[in-house]
């Protein structure tokens, strides 16, 4: 029999769907959820403790005193002559907001997999709302990173910015894709092969070495020119030194670096988003 | 009237057995397979899901070629036995997983509830949660915001709506929940037994607000229950699936009768392999079930119905205790009676048998179902099984009258008449 009015569905719900198919309007139609999800995060992170949001700030500050003592004065890593808590801080946010991007999205269908396996809403949804509610948390650590900056320059430091300080959009947006898009590869993998999680575990730690956090480029590139290319090579080294290089006006930035960085995100992030829509129809079954 | 679902060459197929072992070389071996354009070698189309019977592969089709077209506003109840695919149907309806093959269309916005209270969390207050959830199943701010006294009025919590639900009884936890998914506005509604829940009063009140959203609103539901009382009461239409197939669709009524008289095949039950793979827990594992008339071939009000179940006990040392609940189709429990397997902590590791009977002229004609519970100190629950083993009681004509009479228990009773004039 021959159809001879086709008729009209709303929802079709196929063995496959189309790999670059990124449901942005259904996103868009759930973006009341995404809203309420960083929320709750943002809520549950704090309830029932005395000091509130203000962990947000102790647990930088922690870390640049001990970063300060062990790697500034006890090994004596050169920091470019700038203030070294100042020095420490602007890596240390950067890194914190990959890391816990990564972190937090390879395992978002694991976490997730009581509320995945019951309702349908745009998969996405998950890993955006973990890049904003960190974004909340770079937010407030760069507050306090502005603080800090403030302080120095009436203690007469000597901190120029420039024009490069203009870029911090692009930077955050650039960590943000980063962790997204490896972190969607990896969730993808551990839905099946719970191995690579623990790679994680331990990687992303030793993964801060081989990114200038604790150290500028330039005296990477002055001890080891032959192995400087591996640090360059990780595509957070830019955008570390691009920060630095704006705020504090010190630090290795070049187009070239920055232009390779950019590519390496959109390859990751698109290769993230492929592989999720592919996992994201079926992970039900195996995680 | 026009379609709301159509349902079209459904399959999907599980992997069964442990993931992880030998999952690379077989990843590799289908991604080889495919290369070359050819089928996946671990699917093999037509094998029947029956659970009972050893396949060959180990990927187990839990649905099979089902096709099925819903008309608008007409109330779908989904039954079957454990295991028929009910539920891998609803997931895949409610796009939580894809098919393997085939495909469903769908028109207008849909909202499943296999759960209820899907994403609360439990520091969040009452009202958080509602927008929460809300938003999960697909809700605008806005909307809820706007049926917020509603939802409230309805889940009967108002008291502690700024409290954290973790500090909620699991049944205003439940009331809520229910409350909110109850209010969602959408054409398709898709409902997972969750109205096992709650006391009674709330389940009656569920039950209406479903029966309203079908009949009056004019929305499309699909119901998944083992409540056949509650399908007769609440759906126009029926679908029994059997080993992941559509064996058979009609009106509610058909469809639950259809369902029960093919579901007593399960009278005898005897696990012949291995102790580990039988029924049960690492506490007890139930190796045969034999429900028989006492006299006679086949079990009718008058024949009476013996019983015999052998299982094995792993806990030794303990005072353990079998009960047996046996439920009528409408899931009326006819009784609720436990034997002590031992008194003096001295329970032991081995095979027991337990016999008894039912006496004759007890049991109405029906079907019926067992539910085995084992427990220690009459306390601790060490295994249970709903429905586990159901058998059916055949009716007998009296004189002329072959109707079926209604009540849950058929008695013979000892009438004295005596006249006077």
């Amino acid at each position: 029999m021959t159809d001879l009015h086709p008729e009209k569905w709303d929802i079709e719900i196929n063995a496959k769907g189309s790999l670059l198919d990124l449901k942005l309007k259904e996103v868009w139609h759930y973006r009341d959820l995404l809203v309420l999800l960083v929320r709750r995060d943002f809520i549950s992170f704090y309830k029932q403790t005395i000091l509130g949001p203000v962990w947000f700030f102790i647990q930088p500050v922690i870390t640049i005193l001990f970063y300060t003592l062990i790697f500034g004065n006890l090994a004596g890593i050169p920091v470019d002559g700038l203030p070294k808590p100042l020095f420490y801080l602007a890596g240390t946010i950067i890194w914190n907001y990959f890391a816990d991007c990564l972190n937090k999205t390879s395992t978002v269908f694991k976490d997730n997999a009581g509320i995945l396996g019951k309702v349908y809403f745009p998969r996405l949804i998950m890993p955006l709302s973990i890049v904003l509610s960190n974004l909340i948390r770079f937010a407030v650590q760069f507050l306090l990173f502005i603080i800090l900056y403030i302080i120095f320059i009436l203690k007469g430091e000597h901190i120029i910015p420039n024009i490069a300080a203009l870029l911090l959009p692009l930077l955050i947006i650039m960590i943000a894709s980063l962790g997204l898009g490896l972190g969607m590869i990896i969730s993808a993998v551990t839905t099946k092969y719970r191995d690579i999680a623990f790679i994680v575990a331990f990687g992303v730690p030793l993964l801060m070495y081989a990114t200038t956090v604790i150290y500028p480029l330039s005296v990477a590139q002055a001890k080891y020119p032959k192995y400087s290319w591996l640090i360059k090579f990780n595509p957070i080294t830019a955008i570390i030194e691009t920060f630095r290089y704006g705020f504090l006006g010190k630090g290795s930035f070049n187009w070239e670096l920055l232009a390779y960085s950019i590519v390496s995100t959109i390859v990751i992030l698109l290769t993230g988003i492929v592989i999720f829509n592919k996992v994201e129809k079926t992970f039900v079954d195996t995680v | 009237m026009s379609k709301a679902i159509k349902v079209e060459n459904l399959s999907k197929a599980y992997q069964l057995g442990d993931f992880g072992t030998g999952t690379i070389s077989r990843d590799l071996e289908r991604f080889w397979a495919r290369l070359r354009g050819k089928e996946d070698p671990f699917l093999k189309i037509g094998e029947v899901n029956d659970r009972t019977i050893k396949g060959e592969s180990d990927v187990v089709w839990s649905l099979n070629d089902i096709n099925f077209e819903v008309e608008q506003g007409d109330a779908v109840g989904i039954i079957g036995r454990n295991g028929a695919g009910k539920s891998t149907l609803l997931k895949i309806l409610s796009r939580v997983t894809s098919p393997t093959t085939g495909s469903i269309k769908l028109r207008g916005r849909i909202a499943s509830l296999l759960e209820v209270g899907t994403g609360f969390h439990p520091e969040l207050s009452g009202r958080e949660n509602i927008y929460l959830n809300g938003a999960i199943l697909g809700m605008r701010k806005a909307e809820i915001k706007q049926k917020f006294d509603e939802i409230v009025s309805f889940s009967g919590v108002e008291r502690y709506i700024d409290t954290p639900v973790k500090r909620y009884s699991s049944g205003m936890y439940v009331r809520l929940a229910f409350a909110v998914a109850a209010h969602l506005e959408s054409e398709i509604l898709i409902v997972d037994e969750v109205l096992a829940v709650g006391d009674a009063e709330f389940q009656k009140k569920c039950l209406g607000k479903m029966g309203q959203v079908s009949k009056s609103e004019g929305r499309t539901v699909l119901f998944v229950s083992h409540n056949m009382a509650a399908v007769k009461t609440l759906c126009n239409r029926g679908i029994v699936l059997a080993n992941g197939q559509l064996i058979y669709e009609n009106r509610q009524l058909e469809a639950v009768s259809f369902y029960q008289t093919n579901n007593n095949t399960r009278a005898t039950f005897e696990h012949h392999d291995d102790v580990s793979s039988a029924p049960g827990n690492e506490n007890i594992r139930v190796l045969k079930f034999i429900i028989r008339p006492l006299t006679g071939d086949s079990i009718s009000i008058s024949t009476g119905v013996s019983f015999e179940m052998i299982f094995f006990n792993q806990k030794a040392g303990i005072n353990l205790d079998a009960t047996f609940e046996l439920k009528n189709s409408d899931e009326i429990p006819v009784f609720h009676n436990g034997v002590l397997i031992s008194t003096n902590n001295d329970s032991k590791t081995g095979f027991y048998t337990v016999k008894c009977t039912i006496p004759p002229n007890l049991l109405n004609a029906g079907n019926y179902s067992f539910k085995l519970i084992f427990g220690e100190n009459q306390r601790y629950l060490l295994f249970s099984a709903d429905d586990f083993i159901g058998f059916e009681v055949e009716n007998e004509s009296k004189g002329s009258n072959s109707a079926l009479a209604p009540g849950v228990i058929h008695p013979k009773l000892d009438f004295k008449v005596s006249y006077r004039a």
